[in-house]
């Protein structure tokens, strides 16, 4: 049996729903609390029903409008690279400091996107994160916490 | 009223907020040229921008990013025939052939006057609708208030579910369970924390924002292989020709740009419509008033198809605020978006608003009127400039959304769990968008999850947990009613209307 994507990711959503409903009911409510008309699991509770009956429905009833997707056609590489990328980028954040880690993806995404033209992508890396680290502090007064910088003493 | 007014147009007219009103515009333009980009995306790039400005500067900003943004779809409808947003599909009509016939100058600059003119009688019409819907709306009680979310999200995901209504209805629910993670507002009992204190306030807007748009967004183009920018690296400065109107051309918008106004409020005030159906009526609309040698013009380069969608889109624009302003119930995703960096803010929009933050309820309106005007006079003469700045090439445009998403959600919190999470999500969106899985009304689940917990919880409490709340009054019949009609009907399209 052949079961369609749309079908599938409907199937995942009522799997979703039904732990979400679990953990709906698993929620601790305050004893005097527990028979009122409305707690604090009340609303999830119809929101765990309200999903398997979805996800039920559009698995059961024929697809009217089926979503055709030629999977041949998507570029899987570039797309998983930019993800590790972006999960780098949240492991080197907080040592690195943001200007070094937020240059590097930048560098890196590009060159992962095929681009090659060195001097624009040392342009819109490393200088441009520094004015607009600059226009952070100059303008709206956000602070970020930078352990690189500050090791080569350039913010206190 | 007129004091409201003087008000709102002292703070809109203030230095600052005129410079926010050009940046949003411009910046706004730029985004919404971009194909796939729309007025969602920009908004959300701006939200974490906004949060070190009062309410007012903040507000007067995306409202000037999201009128760009709709005009910045014009103008890629008419110069590549790619509409950076779905409300500026019907100006592609006419628009496009109107360009290729070398007069995209005048094409352009049609949509802009019309753009200019729709906005400007929509907003009078929202001078006057807008306190006197307050008023009324002070009489709804949290049962009206319930029924009328649910109204807003079944509408949404009726209009943008693109016939797969039960996919879109699947994505509500899903916003509503991402709502509900985090501390119970009441009791503050922990819900689907997981014992993870980063989730004990529940999920940030922005994160959610900003992943399953502009993240899942640039993600999705790189996904499908898709190069937004390419036909406008064909675009050359000489060929847009004239932006002058003959007196016969300017004859003819002047009957189309009322009927088109009047239609695209109505439409937009409509919770879940928007500026695409009303563009679309608008189009039609038109069609059917005009005299047969004029329709023949229709799809070869019509001044009135041009003209009609133009004006309703903008139109729907500003009665999009309408309820967002008066009811504090957003009816599209864009002003759900601006619903929720309105409680960021921490300004609860609905009939007090009216009362308790006048300077905020009447600078919106003002600066939206304002905005019209920076549209005409600054980005019209700039189009050929601003559209050269869309040749940049996606290796380098992807990359930079990406790093303004993360940079976004990195400063609302300032931790990496964020930022993993965020790049969960938007992986998630973007496979659920590539199978159709709306995410507008998953948004606006979202920002509404809260109130409709909140509404339903004091309409269950009132009645001792009978449900007999929902045909108490006449008003909640009226709209469980409505929610019933567009249910039954969208269930009668998807499987009866193409069996009969």
């Amino acid at each position: 049996m052949k079961i369609s994507p749309s079908k599938l990711i409907s199937l995942l959503f009522f799997v979703f729903s039904g732990y979400y409903l679990y953990t709906a009911y698993q929620i601790q409510v305050f004893a005097f609390d527990e028979n009122a008309p409305f707690n604090a699991k009340t609303f999830p509770i119809y929101l765990g029903f309200a999903g398997l009956v979805f996800s039920a429905l559009y698995i059961i009833l024929p697809e009217t409008n089926p979503t055709n997707v030629d999977l041949k056609v998507l570029d899987y590489k570039k797309t998983i690279g930019l993800v590790i990328l972006m999960i780098l980028y949240g492991l080197t954040i907080l040592r690195a400091g943001y200007f070094l880690s937020t240059s590097i993806f930048l560098v890196a995404s590009y060159i992962i996107l095929g681009e090659r033209k060195w001097i624009w992508i040392f342009i819109l890396s490393f200088p441009f994160v520094a004015i607009f680290m600059y226009l952070l502090h100059g303008l709206l007064n956000i602070y970020l916490r930078d352990p690189f910088l500050k090791y080569i003493g350039i913010m206190g | 009223m007129i004091e409201g007014i003087l008000i709102g147009l002292q703070t809109a007219l203030s230095f600052k907020n005129l410079m926010m009103v050009m940046i949003g515009c411009f910046s706004g333009t730029i985004i919404g040229m971009l194909p796939g980009l729309g007025p969602m995306t920009a908004i959300a790039l701006m939200i974490p921008i906004t949060y070190g400005f009062d309410p007012s500067t903040g507000l007067i900003l995306m409202a000037g990013v999201y009128y760009g943004a709709v005009f910045g779809g014009s103008t890629s409808s008419i110069l590549i025939n790619a509409p950076g947003v779905p409300g500026t599909v019907a100006t592609s009509f006419d628009g496009y052939p109107m360009a290729q016939q070398g007069k995209a100058g005048k094409a352009l600059a049609i949509a802009a006057y019309s753009s200019f003119a729709g906005g400007t009688i929509s907003a009078i019409f929202l001078l006057i609708a807008a306190p006197s819907l307050s008023l009324v709306s002070l009489s709804f009680r949290s049962p009206d208030y319930f029924g009328l979310m649910i109204l807003g999200l079944t509408a949404v995901a009726a209009f943008s579910s693109k016939g797969n209504f039960l996919k879109a209805m699947m994505m509500v629910v899903l916003g509503l369970m991402l709502a509900s993670v985090g501390q119970d507002t009441l009791s503050d009992i922990p819900r689907f924390t997981f014992d993870n204190m980063n989730l004990s306030d529940g999920i940030s807007f922005v994160l959610v924002v900003m992943a399953t748009f502009a993240m899942s967004e640039a993600l999705t183009i790189i996904f499908k292989a898709n190069d937004p920018t390419k036909a406008a690296k064909q675009i050359s400065l000489s060929q847009l020709g004239s932006i002058k109107l003959d007196k016969d051309e300017t004859k003819k918008m002047v009957t189309t740009i009322p009927r088109s106004s009047v239609l695209g409020f109505i439409i937009g005030v409509l919770p879940g419509a928007g500026a695409t159906i009303a563009s679309f009526l608008a189009y039609g609309m038109e069609r059917n008033f005009v005299n047969d040698e004029e329709k023949q013009k229709f799809g070869k380069g019509s001044v009135n198809g041009i003209a009609a969608p133009e004006t309703a889109n903008n139109a729907a624009c500003s009665g999009s605020f309408v309820p967002l302003l008066t009811l504090g119930i957003p009816g599209s995703g864009t002003t759900a978006v601006m619903l929720g960096a309105l409680l960021g803010f921490g300004i609860q929009p609905g009939p007090r608003l009216y009362q308790t933050n006048p300077e905020i309820f009447w600078s919106v309106i003002m600066s939206m009127y304002i905005g019209m005007v920076v549209l005409l006079i600054l980005n019209l003469p700039l189009i050929p400039y601003i559209a050269r700045v869309l040749a940049t090439p996606r290796t380098f445009l992807i990359p930079l959304i990406l790093f303004f998403s993360l940079t976004g959600v990195y400063l609302m919190s300032f931790n990496n769990f964020d930022i993993y999470m965020m790049i969960g999500i938007a992986v998630v969106a973007t496979v659920l968008r590539l199978y159709d899985f709306p995410m507008p009304p998953l948004i606006l689940a979202f920002v509404l999850g809260g109130l409709m917990e909140e509404n339903l919880r004091r309409s269950l409490l009132i009645s001792d947990g009978s449900w007999s709340f929902m045909w108490d009054r006449p008003l909640t019949i009226v709209i469980m009613l409505t929610i019933i009609f567009i249910v039954g009907w969208q269930i009668y399209k998807s499987f009866f209307k193409k069996k009969l």
